[in-house]
């Protein structure tokens, strides 16, 4: 492998991840070692509650580690400000958006926040950036609309017109395709890897579409039991890491079809 | 363009009304004092009776400037806490800086009768009643902020603020069980709200303490609007969330405590105006909104104010019930209307 040659935007040393309270710490996966490449639509993989959600808190610096470090662009995360990481690293969450009157433009605008002056003027050049992101994620005709008239779909995608304002280089999605229908869902997707193709943006997301990340993702993080995987989709099948995702008892991973399928009975 | 035209509209159009209804706020009063001659005494010419321009300048006019600060102070803190908590029902009042106001009276007025003592022989001035209040609500103001350093979830500071509240009308209402009648009805007085009893000196303490607040104010409009997404987007989009919350905070302490102190705890001006001017504009920006609340506060208070004082007649109404009275059904049936309520 030509590591030299790779530039690596996001990586952890011995990260463990999960909850502390005073009492006690409740860590979810320790000892995790990652390198993400420049570049890559990145998919973070696992049964629920194994911590995918955490990890990307985690990385993403909404939740702190319990053990070791992230370091992004060779910065450790824990040294950057607020406004230092705003302008490196965006998110999409899962969490709802508090009922309010913002209408789909103003919401995609509040990405150019971490640029703006203090009272957040949009210069042309802002103008410019939010239509270049409404454009991209093909919602040109919902500009106007309210942000809660809109459909799980929509909605997904002006979240992600926002992020794409912010113009960082990495993008960080949790789950973003929960609630949508397989068309939407490979809608969501396949925006994803156009993004990733002509901006040269780092994807992360954490998903449960199994079968469509493995069409579309270049990485494959995967959260097991006992052991975190991550590579390509050939290097994980050669190690049989996809087997160790699920119980066997119901879904196997089948090596020619490069899919999951249900097992027959 | 064209949402940028009609806003233009709709703040020319308040900037008129709040004019008129200034206007027509320092023209009623229980003497009537024809129109021309308020004029003239209000641009400084010769008054034909003297004793019309002293009801006007010392009297009618610090009232009415009164009411424009309060309505749209009281609107305007009323809007940072529904954005704050991101909940539609706080008000300025949620942080338990009028009960602490309240209680600050409350062991002035009443206390007075059960302590005895040099409470007793104290005057009872516009200034003691202020400078209690004062203390009352910078007291509670300092447990908040001290307890919203130590909490992470800012929802919680509203239940604190709540706790702070009843606790201190459960000690108000124990100093009232062992309080004199006469003691008992002036603090009732007082909390009924009043904007009449500002002299030109207070006023202008009243006012200094409001503009640096107001002022502080553009400090916090990125956060205020980053913040109708949640905290966590707010923070990813570069926010400084403890700092930002701080600041709002002291704003809607320094502007409720400040307007306690002078005129009263005045209920239903700080929750419902934001959501008359969230209606009006139907817009959630900030930058829109603040200037709104603050305007429609200023002229909802002049409205209620001239409702209060009946024209021609010796009797002032409570000022607080004016509020609720009218205002209560205006949200009521806007609510109806619209259906949808929003942060």
């Amino acid at each position: 492998m030509s590591s030299n040659n790779k530039h690596i935007i996001l990586k952890t040393n011995n990260l463990s991840i999960g909850y502390k309270t005073k009492k006690e710490e409740n860590c979810i996966a320790a000892n995790i070692n990652l390198s993400i490449e420049k570049g890559k639509f990145v998919a973070i993989m696992g049964k629920n509650g194994i911590g995918k959600s955490t990890l990307l808190r985690t990385l993403s610096k909404v939740q702190k580690p319990l053990k070791g470090t992230v370091t992004i662009n060779n910065k450790k995360l824990s040294s950057y400000t607020n406004l230092e990481l705003s302008t490196t690293l965006s998110l999409v969450l899962t969490e709802r958006l508090p009922l309010s009157q913002l209408t789909v433009f103003e919401l995609v605008a509040l990405g150019r926040q971490p640029y703006t002056n203090w009272v957040d003027k949009l210069t042309k050049e802002h103008l410019k950036k939010i239509l270049w992101a409404i454009e991209q994620t093909e919602i040109t005709h919902l500009k106007e609309k309210r942000f809660h008239e809109l459909s799980d779909g929509q909605l997904q995608r002006v979240l992600i017109a926002r992020a794409l304002a912010q113009d960082t280089e990495i993008i960080i999605l949790d789950e973003p395709t929960a609630h949508l229908d397989i068309h939407h869902t490979f809608k969501v997707f396949s925006l994803l890897k156009k993004l990733v193709e002509t901006t040269g943006k780092t994807i992360i997301i954490s998903t449960h579409e199994v079968n469509i990340a493995l069409q579309l993702a270049d990485e494959f993080i995967l959260l097991t039991e006992n052991k975190l995987h991550s590579g390509t989709s050939k290097e994980l099948i050669e190690k049989n890491a996809f087997d160790e995702l699920f119980p066997k008892e119901l879904i196997s991973f089948n090596k020619t079809l490069e899919q999951f399928v249900i097992k027959k009975k | 363009m064209n949402s940028t035209k009609t806003n233009i509209n709709y703040f020319t159009l308040l900037i008129v009304l709040l004019f008129v209804f200034a206007f027509l706020n320092i023209s009623l009063g229980s003497i009537s004092i024809p129109f021309d001659e308020i004029l003239n005494s209000l641009l400084g010419k010769t008054v034909s009776k003297e004793s019309w321009n002293t009801i006007i300048i010392n009297y009618r006019l610090p009232k009415t400037i009164t009411a424009i600060l309060v309505g749209s102070g009281l609107a305007i803190s009323g809007l940072l806490m529904q954005t704050l908590f991101r909940n539609p029902l706080a008000g300025p009042f949620v942080l338990g800086i009028s009960s602490g106001a309240s209680l600050g009276v409350a062991l002035l007025i009443l206390g007075s009768s059960i302590f005895g003592g040099f409470l007793a022989s104290s005057v009872f001035s516009n200034w003691a009643t202020a400078v209690a209040a004062s203390l009352g609500s910078f007291l509670v103001l300092l447990a908040v902020i001290a307890a919203a350093n130590k909490i992470r979830n800012t929802m919680s500071i509203l239940i604190i603020g709540l706790m702070f509240g009843s606790l201190t009308s459960a000690v108000i209402s124990v100093l009232t069980y062992f309080s004199e009648a006469e003691q008992i009805q002036q603090y009732m007085f007082w909390s009924f709200g009043s904007l009449g009893n500002l002299t030109w000196n207070e006023l202008s303490i009243f006012s200094i303490i409001y503009f640096i607040s107001i002022s502080c104010i553009l400090f916090v409009i990125k956060p205020l609007n980053s913040l109708l997404l949640g905290e966590n987007y707010a923070k990813s989009l570069g926010i400084n969330i403890k700092k930002s919350r701080n600041i709002i905070l002291l704003i809607t302490s320094l502007l409720t405590g400040v307007i306690t102190a002078f005129s009263g705890p005045i209920a239903f001006v700080g929750i419902a105006v934001p959501h008359i001017a969230k209606m009006i504009f139907s817009s959630s920006n900030h930058k829109l909104l603040i200037p709104a609340s603050a305007i429609i506060g200023a002229i909802i208070l002049l409205i209620c104010d001239s409702f209060a004082q009946l024209p021609t007649s010796e009797f002032t109404l409570p000022i607080n019930a004016i509020t609720s009275l009218f205002g209560a059904p205006v949200v009521i049936w806007l609510l109806i209307r619209k259906k949808k309520i929003y942060v």
